[in-house]
């Protein structure tokens, strides 16, 4: 993959009020493309044609009713279900991840931690073996990578028959296993320490980790930025 | 209830907490008697909180100047330059009363209200911290309390996106029934954009924007300018509830604002909302006020003029626009989804008219407001000298390893990782070193140069010598700065003291005071903004005085900073700031001493601020030469502590070497000042450049790749075991 070619990538990341990792995220993916990503807000109903739509994390609308559930169902959100019915690839972020799920775009939930406490601190996830996705065709089954979380409702819930199905599809793109941080490696008790899963065609997928925070030596990791350009450089090629 | 055109009588105006000589300046200003309202603003303005009556005298001689300062105090917060253009804004605020009363909603909405003091000065917030006092570990409000105020801090800094980088939990059965919860807020401006309250241009347009006002927090500025009794839950109601969503949106909306050059003037509604901005924007421009309040974004209907001048519901703004701005600036808060109403005008009259139902409900000038808002000199009880502790009726032979698993696994000593999870330290992506560390230290975005920030005070050594205890706040908060290679620059202050009217209350502020302005000037950090917080006090008893010091410094190049952990076996390990010839320590007043049962008030360690400055600086020079891996300011719990520290932060262990003579736990945990832990790969150059410089340096051991803890031969223990004690202590004692 040329640096030229990345530079051609269309990245756009939905804002709604209340979100506040769009801006890292947009800082993330320039770094690794030198092309700033477009930021579409929430009332825009239509999206111009882009390789990747992120849905990046905060606290759209104040997570009030629900995490994720105004903005799942906000003028864009419809733009990018189309891209997505297209076969389009979304990325959605810890608040991404929930308004993806609220959007059904990705199966499960987003429950309350299992400690009832915020969780922000470093963790470590495995990548596991999936489906063919461009969010994981470029890492290796079993490569681990030390990304932040920081979230209050983390805890992926679905029932047993969905997370065999996810587990037997290669839907399950990463898990928490432990690593170097003081405490229990699953931050939030999420089912089969589930962290990111993809949608059934692997065009989507959600993860409670943020890679943008973890993408300079300054960050103590360089494992999201990993994560985003073998991403980035799987959909261009 | 009474009408605002209800006149007012001499035990109305004490109930809002005014004296006879003030009720009786106020009918002489006026000329009249003054309604509920006017009352009302008289009260607020007048309270301890709003007028600094109290600490006025002292405050005027903290040194506020330096070629640094862009804005000293008297804005909404304080700016100085750290180069390329750009300012650091910052400012530290207590929210002590509503946190007792209201955990959750009253740490949240001190978050919300420092935050707003810095982005009302045209800053984007780009960090938060906070120093919290708790009572005594076993109270029966302890864990409620700690519970709701770290849930409340993370639930306002996490929603709104401002990572809360670093701060200070400690407990003292002297907090039990007042807690203090003292948020602060750090945000950078381009120093030629920097906004001000002063309203200019009678005729412009005053705007209210942000979240509409209700019933709630009426008169808590005077809320704070009271003692605390058993009733003091039934002031639940007069707890703000904080919005952070809505804080996000006037955040955007604010900065967005700014940045379209049509804001004259701009003021948070912060402690006596309506009341303190109009008056404080009117008075400083040398101009008056009219507001109409029918016009006012209420919440609720049939608001009073008193309720909606004194309401202190959060997240609004008043602000001053351009005369022809007033159609952009509506464009912008549209689209953020908040009220915009013009309210009212600049006038020339000097006065503050407020109109409601067609007729005028408030109608005083502003100057008594302002220049006769008393200022007391009130007396002192001198503060006795303090005697020597006799150390060695508290210290042993016990293993330094055994003493320092106990202290370590106290609360008093114990990690705070409980704590700072449940904090979003890394959103914005400019976190280089979050909490853990001396200092937090958050990179100024798109650059090499980064902002280190700290809060510190150690209130054992205030309330046993307030000049001492004022100045080593100040030194500690420099070496903190200093151990991860920044230059301190300025000083925001939070005073928590009980209720100044007792003379001995009054010399613990005022010789405090003295003792941190004596420090601030030899160090060259200039007090640029800061907060009072008095009458800290429940049914009679003062809580022990806490003078924090919030300090911010710079580094030009962050990836020259240091960190507090070991980072290489066989490293050399020194103290700077001590030679070999050292065999004990100063453990009066020290967490060894406490943890020993010496509970008499002794001498604190004495605070030489000519070594702290001169250690200071050449720590700084050696860390940014490289020639320093890791460095660690010596503070509670000594240099055994600061050592088992770098090493529990860290997967490397340590072997140190005793002194051949002297008493080993007083140089393990004494708290002698102006010295660091230091390790270096490069030991002997550290040890030349010391000597150069004349600082006292002494290599005190070597870092190992075995995870243990050595003291001398034969004191060792595992620093998993270690760990375990550390870790464990705050999640056990919340899980209760």
């Amino acid at each position: 993959m040329t640096p030229s070619s990345l530079a051609s990538i269309r990245v756009a990341i939905t804002v709604f009020p209340g979100s506040n990792c769009d801006r890292d995220m947009m800082v993330a993916v320039e770094q690794l493309t030198s092309r700033r990503p477009a930021l579409v807000w929430h009332k825009e109903a239509s999206l111009d044609p882009v390789d990747l739509v992120i849905v990046p994390g905060g606290f759209s609308f104040g997570d009030y009713l629900r995490c994720g559930a105004l903005a799942g169902r906000s003028p864009i959100m419809n733009a990018v279900m189309d891209h997505a019915a297209r076969g389009g690839a979304v990325l959605g972020v810890c608040n991404g991840f929930q308004v993806l799920t609220e959007t059904g775009m990705l199966p499960g939930v987003l429950v309350r931690n299992a400690g009832l406490r915020f969780a922000c601190r470093t963790v470590r996830l495995e990548t596991c073996a999936t489906m063919a996705s461009p969010f994981t065709s470029g890492l290796s089954s079993g490569q681990t990578l030390d990304i932040p979380v920081a979230h209050n409702e983390g805890n992926y819930f679905a029932d047993n028959d969905t997370l065999n199905r996810l587990a037997d599809n290669g839907q399950i793109a990463f898990r928490y296993v432990a690593g170097d941080a003081y405490g229990p490696a699953n931050p939030n008790g999420a089912s089969r320490d589930i962290a990111g899963v993809l949608s059934n065609n692997g065009r989507v997928m959600g993860m409670m980790p943020h890679p943008e925070r973890a993408v300079s030596a300054l960050h103590g990791s360089t494992d999201g930025a990993t994560l985003l350009l073998k991403s980035l450089e799987a959909l261009m090629s | 209830m009474t009408t605002p055109a209800e006149l007012m009588t001499f035990d109305d105006a004490a109930a809002m907490g005014l004296s006879r000589d003030e009720w009786d300046l106020i009918l002489k200003r006026l000329d009249r008697t003054p309604n509920q309202c006017e009352l009302g603003i008289f009260s607020a303005m007048w309270s301890e909180h709003c007028s600094y009556k109290s600490s006025k005298k002292w405050l005027k001689t903290l040194p506020i100047d330096g070629p640094q300062v862009i804005e000293g105090p008297g804005e909404n917060a304080g700016a100085v330059d750290i180069g390329d253009g750009l300012a650091a804004i910052f400012k530290i605020e207590s929210h002590n009363h509503p946190s007792f009363i209201e955990p959750y909603q009253g740490a949240a909405t001190g978050v919300g209200g420092i935050l707003r003091d810095v982005f009302t000065m045209g800053a984007r917030p780009v960090a938060l911290l906070n120093a919290l006092r708790f009572g005594d570990r076993n109270h029966e409000k302890t864990r409620h309390l700690l519970g709701g105020v770290v849930a409340g801090i993370g639930g306002y800094g996490n929603c709104i996106g401002i990572p809360t980088v670093g701060g200070e939990v400690n407990f003292d059965k002297s907090y039990n029934g007042n807690i203090l919860v003292n948020a602060m807020a750090v945000g950078l401006a381009n120093s030629d954009r920097i906004f001000r309250s002063a309203a200019t241009g009678p005729g412009n347009p005053v705007i209210y924007v942000g979240a509409k006002t209700g019933r709630d927090g009426i008169h808590g500025a005077t809320m704070a300018s009271a003692e605390f009794s058993d009733e003091t839950e039934s002031k639940r109601p007069t707890v703000q509830v904080g919005d952070p969503f809505t804080g996000k949106l006037l955040m955007e909306a604010c900065l967005e604002l700014m940045a379209s050059d049509s804001v004259l003037s701009i003021q948070d509604m912060g402690a006596a909302g309506l009341t303190s901005s109009s008056v404080e924007m009117a008075s400083k421009g040398g101009l008056g006020m009219e507001i109409d309040l029918d016009l006012v974004p209420a919440r609720e209907d049939g608001m009073t003029a008193y309720e909606l001048m004194l309401s202190e519901s959060q997240e609004r703004m008043l602000m001053v626009l351009k005369p022809d701005a007033t159609d952009t600036a509506r464009a912008i808060f549209d689209k953020w989804d908040l009220d915009f109403m013009p309210i009212g005008r600049v006038t020339e009259t000097g006065r503050l008219v407020l109109l409601k139902d067609g007729g005028t409900a408030c109608d005083i000038p502003l100057a008594p407001l302002v220049d006769d808002a008393p200022e007391y000199d009130r007396p002192q009880n001198p503060v006795p000298k303090r005697p020597h502790l006799d150390s060695h009726a508290i210290t042993s032979n016990a293993p330094i390893t055994a003493v320092l698993q106990t202290m370590l696994g106290h609360v008093d000593l114990a990690s705070r990782r409980w704590v700072y999870e449940q904090y979003d330290s890394h959103v914005m992506a400019d976190t280089v070193a979050g909490p853990g560390g001396d200092a937090a230290l958050v990179r100024v975005h798109n650059s090499q140069r980064g902002l280190a920030i700290t809060t510190d005070c150690t209130p054992r050594y205030v309330e046993a010598d307030p000049e001492t205890g004022g100045a080593q706040a100040v030194a500690e908060a420099y070496r903190n700065i200093s151990a991860i290679g920044a230059t301190p620059l300025a000083i925001t202050n939070n005073l928590n003291f009980g209720n100044p009217e007792k003379p001995d209350i009054m010399a613990q502020l005022a010789q405090s005071v003295v003792g941190m302005g004596t420090a601030a000037k030899f160090l060259n950090t200039p007090v640029v903004s800061g907060n009072v917080s008095l009458y800290n006090e429940t049914d009679g008893v003062a809580i022990r005085p806490c003078p924090v010091v919030g300090m911010v410094g710079v580094i030009d190049d962050i990836t020259a900073a240091v960190g507090n952990a070991f980072t290489g076996a066989d490293q050399d390990i020194f103290v700077l700031g001590q030679d070999d010839s050292k065999d004990d320590g100063w453990l009066g007043m020290s967490l060894y001493a406490a943890h020993h049962g010496a509970n008499d008030i002794v001498a604190p360690p004495p605070v030489d601020l000519a070594a702290e400055k001169q250690t200071g600086s050449l720590l700084r020079d050696l860390i940014k030469a490289g020639k320093v891996t890791a460095a660690h300011d010596i503070s509670d719990g000594g240099l055994a502590v600061a050592v088992a520290e770098m090493g529990l932060h860290s997967g490397f262990g340590a072997h140190i070497a005793l002194p051949a003579t002297g008493d080993m736990h007083g140089w393990a945990f004494g708290e002698d000042q102006a010295r660091y832990i230091v390790t270096s790969a490069v030991g002997s150059d550290i040890i030349a450049a010391a000597q150069q410089a004349g600082v006292a340096i002494s290599k005190i051991g070597v870092v190992t790749a075995t995870r243990d803890l050595q003291f001398g031969d034969d004191d060792t223990i595992s620093l998993e075991a270690l760990e375990t004690r550390y870790e464990e202590c705050l999640p056990s004692l919340m899980a209760g």
